[in-house]
């Protein structure tokens, strides 16, 4: 894309076009056109709200896609007073790499999705625009159409909200059709949309925020509002250069002064914005905030000292030492480790930024920006130093110190309410790693100071310490292949995908009622607020897990959809705990994200659910397992039964266990009555079940025969009616079927013989075989002891018995008898294959012996040759 | 001139039989992958497709080789891992737990080895941190953030999978099992046995989530297979470096297969076990006999390692004991002749032999009792007798209930071996009733 190299080359003027229209509530002048005049072209660009837009970003040749919405001119945005509203675009590349294979099929090279991510950023400078753009709505399941694959014109078949594609909702797909032929100005949607996240609770923090950062750019030159290269729009991480106005020459005795609280109104949404959104975004709005004063001069560490100073009440002397004389060498990042060692707070990890500290990284980084600033000025507030943004977290802290000091107690009762949809919203980054990266942890680390400790940031940092040598924040993580999976090549290969137990099916069918009966008491306690508790029991293999699953999805979709409030889900499985005082630590991470021992979690959870009076969401927990859950003093079971009859504690739970009498049978009266009459058992499947299941999962697919599926299914359902059992044969039949075919290009069916073969495989008693496998000494062994049975009358002789015997049929039959020791290594032989039971060797001579199989098996094994 | 020729021819000799011994004493120590697989090429190819749909295609899978000891199960896995391993493609992208229920011999040390191996994050050097909860929730994690496509296939390999069974709540094999049932990062889990039962031992909750896959391996070939075995045991590969000495070797081999003492050795030997350990064994100790003066193996050495191979352990400490002490052991025989295999003590013992020293015995001196009470003491020191209840410090020696750990087979067979037994004592011993 050439226009795009040299437009940083290139001067760009940006005019207002047409009257402003006043809006007095956010104290814009908000405008309908904008007009760009690009230096030695003597056309002006005219861009109307509405249109969709070129933003200048990160990469060159692939700047970001937007739609405008709105254009105003904002007085308190320091260099750049035009702004705009748009509603962004991502393409397939700024899609997670770990994400993008939720598509399920190849992107084409112009396709881009509708960015339905309310957190995300969406107010930027006017002045990063490029250009105009055109944008094509599809249907999803249209084709892109070949003649209009030009580079300039992009598709937009699906939505993209961070978690999944879909398909674009039918009045978006119309707005977006309209706008494709006239240029509307309808954003009344987005616009709701982006105004819905704003919650009162977030406008003093913010302030508080914006204060410092006027503070820090005190001594620090001006530069031009017009240039091209600062206010780059960087829609998912550099927040902070349009965040943060830098008002020029602001003291730092100014911040206590309150710019003036009701001229904020704009930038306020936007750290909005920045707050609820993910870390990403928050730590990089601080980290561009520090780095303004990077290069600043030694008589600015003059100022900052006095805070130091003050510092030392809350935090170690030591850690003011460091700062006061290695601020003014900047380039240290002593600083930053030496930061660690101070005693802020318990739950921090050590030793957390050592690998980022390093020189090279800070070059790698000053590398990787754009030669374009040479100008010293643009430069400083790009670098990103650690060090300095350290230093920098050290002031604002104090400053933040500072002003709760002064009496805005309000501020800190904020605070960690945004800590909490922090660490919830780190969780969800826990998964998105691909930008996020480095930008974590200062943000965590600069909040934490503030926070109740029950509030603290999860103490693991999630997926970035790569080369970290430290285990505590170590990922779980195995590394991934070179060489992606191939896809199934055959009939026979896809089928067996399907038919592995791994493969979630789109639908449950056969547990309809079971699901209905599941998702209307999860939704009646979720409406209604209040709480409950579930048993769930069924023989293994019968779909309670996946049936609780499937709920839990639906729901989770309709609480999206906003038909139910939303609720988060737990889950935890008694057999993936080491001991049952663990679930209270594994609920309490995955709740908050904190850790903590299990007494201690136990007490958390106790006041969480049982003191908290707060309104919060209702909670779902999903107990897998639970038979394991039990401990002698069944304080376990006690508490999880308990927590959910508490008005506040807005908890339900879903037990799931094997047997159906178990509240009965292993519970105390106490316990049992907790858990409530609210009971659901599964029924093992029937054979027909068992058909439909298969049916369902082969959909499309003539793999089988149907006499095939039928009998598969009428044994499973007379074995044991597990659907588990069931694929299992299947998967193995079509396996056989394979190897007998010997051209693999025509496999065939798999028919009756293959699948009576893989049962026979799967379920028939190998005693029987081994018997006939032995060898000849072993197998006069056998006889000797079916032999001494029948003397003795009994089910149980000892070796010297069993050895006369056999010495004696050896003699009748004139064969070399053998000798005491072989004897005794042929028992213990057929012991360890336990065909005999036998006692442990020491007894020699008199050890017992009993037979494994039954008299009848051995008889006829024996008689077979 | 003639002898430093021979001398010459000597060292040449010494030199191709220490390779000869090395190559065949790591054939047959060490479980080296053969080239040959021996009926079991139906079970290896389920097993390599198995292995081969799991590191190409991601597909999660469990199975278990049954089959008694020394059948082959390890040389099969290893075989099979092998021609794995081979494959280019999915070398790279494997990743191998070898675990032993021997060794880890519960799941907090299973863990923290499957970490190790894995070498994920939270090993540093050898050392495994946090603590068996972390360790758990941390593997689970990992294991549970992959997916089939994308990650790197695991191959969880479980020797004597049925001590992992006894684990509690079989916690390890549930987690691997139910990985190998979802969408996670696709694993084989490969578990052997030598149990047949192995089923039975699992819990319910973990049997559903095991595939059912079995692959047996039973040793289920017949004699001349044996002897084929045999031969291409001790057969010299091509690459040796001394031809001829190869050559000459391996026709000495070839014709040992055809000997007919040598088929009845081997005979007795494959009616007595099928294992191919105890072939080894066989072979081994024939080898043994190999020397300069005797470099190739013959019918010989072959007999008297089968010999050796069938010796009744105990007969052969019969062979060493004192005539007092034979004597004791034929008293005690005929005690047990008498009531029926009660238990005896040492009065009785030596009432019987007071009987017989006093009424019959010529050759043999009447020892004092303490002398006597020594000699039985040291029998029961050589377990060839074993008391029936634990001895306490307080309870009168003579008196405690003992029994014969030798059948009356293996005394007569001793007794008819033993050098220089005293005749009447040979007499006393056929029969109890011959003083009279």
């Amino acid at each position: 894309m050439a226009p795009y190299h040299t437009r940083q080359k290139i001067r760009q003027t940006y005019s207002w076009v047409g009257r402003p229209l006043l809006d007095r509530k956010l104290h814009h002048r908000m405008y309908t056109e904008i007009c760009v005049k690009i230096e030695g072209c003597s056309t002006p660009m005219h861009i109307q709200v509405g249109q969709f837009v070129l933003i200048e970003g990160d990469d060159d040749e692939n700047p970001y896609v937007a739609k405008l919405i709105e254009l105003f001119e904002d007085d308190f945005e320091l260099h750049s007073k035009k702004r705009a509203r748009v509603q962004w675009f991502v393409r397939f590349s700024e899609v997670p790499a770990h994400k993008q294979r939720l598509l399920g099929r190849k992107p084409d090279a112009q396709e881009i999705f509708w960015y339905d991510y309310p957190a995300c950023d969406s107010n930027i400078s006017a002045e990063t625009i490029i250009g105009p753009v055109q944008v094509v709505a599809l249907a999803p399941d249209e084709v892109i159409p070949v003649d209009l694959k030009n580079e300039k014109i992009f598709f937009v078949k699906l939505s993209w909200n961070e978690k999944k594609f879909r398909p674009l909702s039918p009045e978006l797909f119309a707005e977006l059709e309209k706008l494709q032929e006239s240029s509307p100005k309808c954003q009344k949607s987005v616009e709701a949309m982006t105004k819905n996240i704003e919650s009162p609770a977030w406008t003093t923090t913010e302030q508080v925020v914006k204060r410092i950062e006027s503070s820090h750019s005190a001594s620090k030159s001006r530069q031009t509002p017009t240039h091209p290269v600062v206010p780059t729009a960087r829609k998912r991480l550099e927040l902070g250069s349009l965040g943060f106005p830098r008002t020029p020459n602001t003291k730092i005795s100014q911040p206590t002064s309150r710019a003036s609280l009701d001229s904020s109104g704009r930038t306020k949404r936007k750290v909005n914005f920045s707050e609820t959104t993910s870390q990403t975004k928050r730590s990089h709005l601080y980290r561009s905030e520090m780095s303004s004063p990077a290069l600043k001069t030694p008589e600015k560490t003059g100022k900052v000292q006095p805070f130091c100073a003050k510092d030392d009440k809350k935090v170690s002397p030591k850690c003011c030492m460091i700062l006061r004389t290695r601020v003014p060498a900047l380039k240290t990042t002593q600083i930053n480790e030496e930061r660690t060692l101070t005693p802020v707070k318990g739950g921090q990890r050590p030793s957390v930024p050592s690998v980022v500290l390093k020189p090279e990284n800070i070059k790698k980084r000053e590398a990787k920006e754009p030669e374009t600033q040479n100008q010293a000025t643009t430069t400083s507030h790009r670098i990103r130093r650690r060090s300095s943004l350290l230093t920098l977290n050290r002031i604002r802290q104090q400053l933040r110190v500072l002003e709760n000091n002064k009496s805005d107690q309000e501020e800190e009762e904020f605070l960690p309410t945004a800590e909490v949809s922090d660490s919830s919203s780190e969780e969800e980054e826990a998964s998105t790693p691909a930008l996020s990266r480095r930008n974590t942890r200062c943000m965590s680390r600069n909040l934490q100071p503030f926070l109740k400790p029950s509030m603290q940031t999860p103490s693991k940092t999630p997926k970035k310490m790569a080369k970290s040598r430290t285990p505590r924040c170590a990922t779980p993580q195995i590394r991934s292949r070179n060489l992606a999976a191939p896809e199934p090549a055959s009939m026979l290969e896809e089928a067996r995908l399907r038919l592995h137990v791994s493969a979630v099916p789109e639908s449950l069918p056969c547990r309809e009622q079971e699901f209905q009966d599941i998702y209307s008491f999860v939704e009646s306690k979720l409406l209604d607020r209040t709480g409950g508790c579930m048993y769930i029991s069924g023989v293994p293999g019968t779909g309670k897990t996946a049936t609780v699953h499937e709920v839990i999805r639906c729901l989770q979709q309709a609480a999206q959809a906003n038909d139910v409030p939303p609720f988060q889900y737990i889950e935890v499985n008694g057999m993936k705990l080491t001991e049952p005082h663990q679930v209270y630590v594994q609920i309490l991470q995955k709740l908050t994200g904190q850790k903590a021992t299990a007494n201690h979690a136990a007490k958390l959870l106790a006041k969480r659910f049982c003191a908290s009076a707060s309104p919060q969401e209702t909670t779902v927990l999903l107990v897998d397992e639970l038979d394991l859950l039990w401990t002698h003093k069944q304080d376990v079971m006690y508490n999880l039964f308990d927590w959910p009859t508490h008005k506040e504690a807005q908890l339900v739970v879903l037990t799931i266990a094997n047997t159906m009498d178990l509240p009965e049978r292993i519970m105390m009266n106490r316990v049992s009555s907790r858990l409530g009459l609210t009971r659901m058992s599964f029924q093992p499947y029937t054979h027909s079940q068992l058909q439909q299941i298969l049916g369902s999962r082969l959909k499309h697919l003539k793999a089988f025969e149907d006499d095939a599926i039928q009998l598969v299914a009428r044994k499973v359902a007379a074995l044991s009616g597990d659907a588990r059992r069931c694929l299992d044969i299947c998967r193995r039949a079509t396996e056989i079927c394979e190897f007998s075919h010997q051209k693999p290009d025509s496999p065939g069916l798999v028919t009756v013989a293959h699948l009576m073969e893989a049962i026979d495989e799967m379920f028939s008693s190998s005693y029987i075989t081994a018997i006939k496998n032995s060898s000849v000494l072993e197998q006069g062994f056998l006889r000797a002891i079916l032999a001494e049975f029948h003397r003795s009358g009994l089910e149980e002789a000892t070796l010297q018995q069993i050895y006369s015997q056999h010495v004696a049929l050896c003699m009748m039959e004139g064969l070399p008898y053998p000798t005491m020791s072989e004897t005794m290594a042929v028992c213990s032989r057929l012991g360890s294959c336990r065909l005999l039971l036998v006692e442990p060797s020491r007894n020699d001579l008199l050890l017992r012996v009993r037979l494994n199989v039954s008299q009848d098996d051995v008889l006829y094994a024996l008689k077979e040759e | 001139m003639s002898s430093r020729k021979s001398k010459s021819n000597n060292i040449i000799h010494a030199e191709c039989l220490s390779q000869v011994q090395r190559i065949l004493r790591e054939r047959f120590c060490h479980q080296i992958p053969h080239t040959n697989l021996f009926g079991v090429q139906v079970q290896y190819k389920h097993l390599i497709e198995l292995l081969k749909r799991t590191a190409i295609h991601g597909e999660s899978n469990s199975v278990l080789i049954i089959g008694p000891r020394g059948s082959g199960k390890t040389m099969l896995i290893n075989h099979a891992l092998k021609e794995l391993m081979d494959i280019e493609v999915v070398s790279e992208n494997i990743l191998q737990v070898h675990l032993n229920g021997l060794l880890q011999i519960n799941d907090k040390i299973a863990l923290k080895e499957i970490t190790r191996q894995l070498s994920l994050e939270n090993v540093v050097g050898d050392k495994v941190f946090g603590s068996f909860a972390e360790n758990l929730s941390f593997l689970l994690e990992a294991l549970k953030k992959g997916d089939r496509t994308s990650s790197c296939p695991v191959i969880f390999i479980l020797d004597e999978f049925d001590l992992f069974a006894h684990h509690k709540n079989q916690t390890l094999l549930y987690n691997l099992f139910d990985i190998s049932q979802s969408a996670q990062t696709p694993v084989a889990v490969i578990g052997l046995t030598c149990r047949l039962d192995i089923l039975e031992l699992l819990e319910k909750r973990v049997k559903s989530r095991f595939s059912h896959r079995q692959i047996h391996l039973m040793n289920s070939f017949g004699f001349p297979q044996y002897v084929k075995i045999f031969k291409e045991q001790l057969l010299l590969p091509e690459e040796f470096s001394d031809k001829h000495f190869a050559e000459k070797w391996n026709e000495n081999v070839q014709c040992l297969s055809e000997d007919r003492s040598v088929r009845e050795v081997l005979q007795r030997h494959f009616n007595i076990s099928k294992n191919l350990r105890s072939l080894h064994t066989l072979l081994m100790l024939a080898l043994t006999r190999v020397t300069v003066s005797h470099p190739f193996l013959t019918a010989a050495d072959l007999m008297e390692a089968n010999q050796l191979c069938s010796m009744d352990s105990k007969a052969n400490i019969v062979h060493g004991l004192s005539v007092l002490e034979i004597c004791l052991i034929i008293a005690m025989k005929h005690l047990n002749d008498i009531y029926e295999e009660e238990p005896f003590n040492f009065q009785m013992v030596y009432n019987e032999f007071q009987k017989f020293v006093q009424r019959k015995a010529h050759s043999v001196y009447n020892f004092e009792k303490p002398v006597v009470m020594k000699a039985f003491e040291h029998l029961q020191q050589l377990e060839l007798i074993k008391p029936l209840e634990r001895t306490s410090a307080n309870s009168q020696r003579e008196y405690q209930l003992m029994k014969l750990l030798l059948d009356n087979t293996q005394i007569m067979n001793a007794l008819q071996k033993y050098p220089n037994c005293p005749t009447d004592v040979r007499q006393w011993a056929t029969s109890s009733l011959s003083w009279l």
